[in-house]
């Protein structure tokens, strides 16, 4: 099995989010970086079928050079190579999907392309689709449970109540959810043969963007202040009363 | 002249997606799809009833799937989760929600999905055209499987949900979280820190890449209040947290406050309420 992941890096944006002073990205001088947890896992479950049956892991990303740190991590957890389409301006999902496209089409076939079902920061909920498209494959979205084998992928997507059953033949496009497996922390030797593994970066172009971006807003009202109900076991009381009052006890 | 397509015609996602519909101005036609669920067939279906007009759905996982099917057959752009529209320029959301995107569309057709809850839900008087494709060769649902709940209470369905995060400290921790629960025929949550530790499974996560809940209550024990756990959970009614730390972000998103050890409050609570409840 040949299996690409596309992941994203996004930033680790904690508790508040702080704006830069043009308004265009969060303001990340106090940050930590890393992909979306959907892609977390879409990495994990990757690794593990390749893990289980022989073949290849590639992830590619679109994204700044600092970007390769997080192609770097995905290689910790298993993955063999990476491709890193290296522009430091952010891309609408059109965009994005037809430069990934044009990447897969520049390598031997993969078998599965898997997804994030949608990106941490932008959800955009469409570049793995328009990549399917693109390349001609079936695709389902929003998988909690994965099982190749024998050239074809049953795919369960997570709806409201349960999940949807797909039976799909290879190669495919999957975007995956977190929840799909619990991935694994990498360990230090892991880690360190990930810094020799191949990683073919090449400068890519933006066009145009069809969704553009014009600025970024905190929206308001997210800062309420709460009425304090106590401090310690002895608020319980009033914590009671509260609840009555909701109409929950 | 705007068509919208609508899971069905009572569901609360889809009205929502028709006022946003009714907001654009011009006609306004609804249409729903019968037949078990082909992404790309029932996208076809929609771009073809759709002709050259707009198209809008609901900000569901399936509303947005079949949005960004219709635009990847018409090579259009898809702007996912729109709150306000006006013209080519609108409002979408960022991280859950918990981050605006202003955004002008470049496209002479505007293909949106309604993000949830900001627009109120309209009352539709006119027809719903059901639809029905035909099958081909697209990739169709061929199965469903429902997990068994055990006669416990969904967390997306729950009044209450009792929710803890890293201040819970293990996976013990939660019994008594769970304890309360019970009393309240509440749900137990936790946060996406509880869920890498492995002390609760995925599926009880509230957050961005979690469930997203909106109960009449949500009591949040030992959660800091990261912006992933707050996408989950900002649609509840009133917000209860219970922590430690008096700086902690969670106060900033909570209703009712109460500061100290969750391990001594939590049992406190569960306490008064047996008390309450016996007499």
């Amino acid at each position: 099995m040949r299996i690409l992941v596309c992941v994203k890096r996004v930033p680790i944006t904690g508790g508040r989010m702080v704006l830069t002073a043009d308004e265009q990205a969060i303001e990340t001088k106090h940050l930590g970086f890393t992909i979306s947890p959907h892609e977390e896992c879409g990495v994990e479950e990757a690794v593990r079928i390749v893990e289980a049956g022989g073949g290849e892991v590639v992830v590619l990303t679109l994204g700044p050079e600092e970007a390769a740190e997080q192609i770097r991590d995905c290689m910790a957890i298993g993955a063999d190579r990476g491709i890193h389409l290296v522009s430091s301006e952010e891309w609408d999902p059109q965009a994005t999907a037809a430069a990934i496209a044009d990447a897969i089409r520049a390598e031997d076939p993969f078998d599965l392309i898997v997804f994030g079902n949608e990106s941490a920061d932008a959800g955009g909920y469409q570049v793995g689709i328009r990549v399917a498209y693109a390349l001609g494959l079936p695709v389902v979205t929003g998988l909690k449970g994965l099982t190749v084998d024998a050239g074809r992928a049953r795919c369960e997507q997570e709806v409201p109540g349960g999940r949807d059953v797909y039976d799909v033949a290879l190669p495919a496009v999957v975007s995956v959810k977190e929840g799909l497996n619990l991935p694994r922390y990498p360990s230090v030797p892991a880690k360190l043969r990930a810094k020799s593994k191949p990683l073919d970066a090449r400068l890519v172009e933006r066009p145009v963007s069809k969704l553009e971006k014009l600025r970024l807003v905190v929206p308001e009202g997210s800062h309420k202040q709460a009425e304090i109900l106590g401090e310690g076991p002895a608020a319980a009381p009033r914590v009671v009363e509260v609840m009555q009052q909701l109409g929950v006890a | 002249m705007t068509l919208v397509f609508m899971e069905s015609a009572d569901d609360e996602l889809s009205r929502q997606a028709l006022t946003l519909a009714q907001s654009l101005g011009g006609d306004v036609r609804a249409v729903t799809i019968d037949g078990p669920y082909a992404p790309s067939v029932w996208a076809a279906a929609i771009v073809e009833a759709a002709g050259g007009d707009d198209i809008v759905g609901p900000g569901s996982d399936r509303g947005n799937e079949l949005l960004a099917h219709a635009a990847a057959q018409l090579d259009l752009p898809f702007a996912a989760n729109v709150s306000e529209i006006q013209g080519d320029e609108l409002t979408r959301l960022r991280w859950g929600g918990t981050l605006l995107e202003e955004a002008r569309l470049h496209s002479d057709r505007r293909l949106l999905s309604s993000a949830p809850f900001a627009f109120a839900p309209a009352t539709w008087g006119q027809e719903v055209a059901v639809l029905t494709p035909s099958f081909g060769d697209g990739v169709q649902v061929v199965d469903h499987v429902a997990p068994d709940m055990g006669g416990k209470v969904s967390l997306a369905d729950a009044k209450v949900v009792v929710s803890g995060g890293r201040g819970v400290g293990s996976a013990e921790g939660f019994a008594i979280l769970e304890e309360l629960a019970a009393l309240l025929d509440a749900a137990v949550g936790c946060s996406r820190v509880v869920t890498s530790a492995g002390w609760r499974p995925h599926s009880d996560q509230v957050g961005q890449t979690g469930t997203k809940v909106s109960p009449d209550l949500y009591i949040a024990c030992g959660i800091s209040g990261a912006t992933q756990h707050i996408a989950g959970c900002k649609g509840a009614k009133a917000l209860l947290a219970i922590n430690a730390d008096k700086e902690a972000t969670i106060f900033a998103h909570a209703d009712y406050a109460v500061i100290g050890d969750l391990h001594e409050i939590v049992p406190a609570i569960t306490a008064e309420l047996r008390k309450v409840k016996g007499s």
